[in-house]
């Protein structure tokens, strides 16, 4: 039939042509600047100062170079149950964050679209956490969660709480720390990818005999991939790397210390500077290696 | 549906007094429609007179206000659109750009459980010569090919009814007249009942066997193309298939054969079985490639209607045919198409004509004279200026 005729001969879309114009690295130095500037010779420093090995005489907090590659050796036989910690609170962290997050977002951009004033007040409702100091915040949550606190002795008077149980202290209090302070870094890129989501392809979906489930399963999860993994990231990395809502003057206790406890231990109480470089570019390379995994899994290279 | 199951054949389509009301506006007034099994039906329409809706209803993404709708029999107006055995082809395709387009085509196989989907859907794209770009994503195709994808996405169900919503819309005009070849050949291979939105008329009269013309929510009139194209019924239909000269006057005669209307002091004659109204103040038409211009007054002939003397206004040459725009003094303008079976127009601008044509080809229509005694073409100054201020009356009338 006629229609080889149209489909013979029909290639790809050809990439943009590229030209290398002086222009561009002009306009590219400032920023390649400051990148080597601030982001690159502070890693390269992190990196040496990670194998130091302590100086002659023994003071505290003097090191000097060296190639004393044992220091990783030993950070990681001495905190593994922290950077285990770290990253299963941040895990969790994260799934409860796009638990809570997703259908909110899904509300805000999809739902509410006929409302264009509604879906601003619930935006400036998820960013107004912003207007206060993430530390204030936590413990203000501390406050609200301490053990004299009004919900504690109320959930204890009505026996849903043991009567010596906690909550501040707890992973419990930890992960709820993370997944409240991160919530609105997975919110807002779901809103943005559901907010353009095409409702013409889920009636497609559905016309195509997809039960509801189906096409939020096959049609919306897929087409939200791009926020979702966006979203995620932005929670799981700061997450993974938070030492605030761990902290013990904050939502955490003894037990539930998490790799940035130890870092910023170890650099400004124990001054053991080697080991807490060693212990950053653990955490660093470790975040690498997840994400890389994870994006290329989740078919959106785009990102990376 | 029974899942794991082919449709055997098409199914007939019924809506009984369907009726849609959105916030704020009536989309479809009062709507009837029995669509045969197997049959090509087009549903023709100006954008907004509710033929989308219509598709919309039927498909399942819309509830109808009032009204049932039967596929093949069964009441479907309660089912959802997974439920329904009803595909369409929609107007922006809306294939799923993460899936390859074999996967697309499979999509609905699969949710059906239908054994074998990737075969079934290789075979779908074989029909619409596309198998060998089954690997690539719907953004890597051309508009004809996505349009084809589309088709084969939804025809590999084998649903009892296909519903195709302007799916040529977006495609030039030669590609276009292919597909609607091959859409026509699809049908009868598959012998499916496909129900065709279309604001398109010669879309509509080439592919369909059977056409019904919307407008404001209400069917004006429905049957096969060239039944709707030789005797309109109305004044909407009649320019909106194609263009015609209409006349109003009073019934001055009237035999069993045949009503005379005075036409601004000329008398015209039309069939009285072509007329749908009889007596009083009457509107009647005639296409415009029926008339023949004359140079000179012709000599009276009972057989043809005569009228003229007109001046011509303007000459406008397409190739095939030539248009003249004829004025008639006391009845306006007269549009007449001749076909160039001379070297180039036989007159020019200024002349002096006389038209005629035989009384057999002129038509009554059932439209309340009175009440629109011409339409308009939509697209002049003046009709948009007019459309404009009753539009700008009804909105302060409401306010």
């Amino acid at each position: 039939m006629a229609f080889a005729a149209f489909s013979a001969g029909t290639t790809a879309p050809e990439a943009a042509p590229r030209r290398k114009s002086p222009i561009a690295l002009l306009l590219l130095l400032p920023g390649i600047l400051y990148l080597v500037l601030f982001f690159l010779a502070p890693l390269v420093s992190l990196l040496l100062t990670s194998f130091q090995a302590p100086s002659g005489f023994g003071d505290v907090g003097q090191y000097g170079y060296a190639f004393r590659w044992e220091n990783y050796v030993e950070v990681i036989a001495a905190y593994w149950p922290h950077i285990m910690r770290s990253f299963g609170y941040a895990l969790i962290a994260t799934i409860l964050a796009l638990v809570f997050s997703y259908p909110l977002a899904y509300f805000i951009g999809v739902k509410a679209r006929n409302w264009p004033l509604l879906q601003s007040l619930l935006l400036v409702l998820v960013i107004a956490p912003f207007f206060i100091s993430f530390l204030l915040r936590t413990l203000a949550w501390k406050q609200l969660l301490s053990d004299e606190s009004f919900v504690i002795t109320s959930l204890k008077a009505l026996s849903l709480l043991a009567p010596d149980a906690h909550f501040t202290g707890t992973p419990f209090a930890v992960i709820f720390g993370l997944t409240y302070n991160f919530i609105p870094f997975m919110t807002l890129p779901l809103y943005t990818t559901l907010e353009r989501l095409d409702l013409r392809f889920l009636e497609a979906g559905s016309d195509l005999y997809a039960h509801p489930f189906d096409v939020f399963r096959k049609i919306t999860i897929p087409l939200s991939m791009p926020g979702i993994v966006a979203g995620t990231l932005l929670t799981f990395i700061p997450a993974a790397g938070d030492y605030i809502n761990a902290s013990r003057d904050f939502l955490g206790g003894p037990d539930t210390q998490m790799i940035g406890n130890v870092i910023e231990a170890n650099f400004l109480v124990l001054q053991n500077y080697p080991a807490a470089a060693a212990l950053s570019i653990i955490l660093m390379s470790v975040i690498l290696v997840i994400v890389s995994v994870y994006v290329k899994r989740a078919g959106t290279e785009e990102l990376l | 549906m029974n899942s794991g199951v082919f449709a055997s054949t098409g199914a007939d389509l019924e809506l009984r007094g369907i009726q849609k009301r959105f916030p704020g506006f009536t989309a479809i007034e009062h709507l009837d429609l029995k669509i045969p099994a197997g049959s090509f039906f087009a549903l023709l329409g100006p954008s907004g007179c509710g033929k989308t809706t219509t598709l919309r209803l039927v498909a399942g993404l819309e509830e109808p206000t009032s009204g049932r709708i039967l596929i093949g029999g069964t009441d479907v107006t309660n089912q959802k659109s997974f439920q329904r055995p009803v595909n369409t082809v929609f107007q922006s395709y809306a294939l799923f750009p993460h899936m390859t387009v074999l996967e697309n085509v499979a999509f609905g196989l699969r949710r059906r459980r239908i054994g074998d989907p990737v075969a079934k859907a290789h075979e779908a794209l074989r029909l619409v010569e596309l198998d060998h770009l089954a690997s690539r994503r719907p953004q890597q195709l051309s508009g004809g090919q996505q349009q084809r994808v589309a088709l084969a996405r939804a025809i590999v169900n084998r649903p009892a009814l296909l519903l195709l919503d302007e799916p040529l819309g977006a495609l030039d005009l030669k590609l276009r007249r292919q597909m609607q070849l091959e859409l026509k050949t699809i049908q009868e291979e598959v012998g499916l009942t496909f129900l065709h939105v279309t604001h398109d008329q010669e879309e509509a009269m080439t592919m369909a066997d059977t056409v019904a013309v919307m407008n404001k929510g209400r069917i004006e009139q429905m049957g096969a193309p060239e039944e709707l194209y030789e005797l309109p019924r109305t004044a909407f239909v009649a320019n909106f298939l194609g263009q015609s000269n209409l006349f109003t006057g009073p019934v001055v005669g009237s035999t069993s054969e045949a009503i005379s209307v005075d036409v601004a002091g000329q008398k015209v004659v039309v069939p009285t079985a072509r007329a749908h109204r009889h007596t009083g103040e009457v509107t009647i038409g005639v296409r415009p490639e029926k008339l023949s211009l004359h140079l000179t007054e012709p000599v009276d002939d009972v057989a043809r209607n005569v009228m003229g003397p007109g001046r011509v206004l303007d000459v406008s040459f397409s190739g095939v045919s030539t248009q003249y725009i004829v004025e008639v003094p006391g009845i306006g303008n007269l549009i007449v198409f001749a076909q160039n079976v001379a070297f180039g127009p036989v007159t020019h601008e200024g002349s002096e004509v006389w038209m005629s044509w035989n009384i057999e080809h002129g038509f009554g229509l059932e439209d309340d004279a009175s009440a629109e005694p011409r339409f308009e073409a939509d697209d002049t100054t003046r009709s948009i200026a007019t459309q404009k201020r009753s539009s700008l009356l009804t909105e302060l009338e409401g306010a």
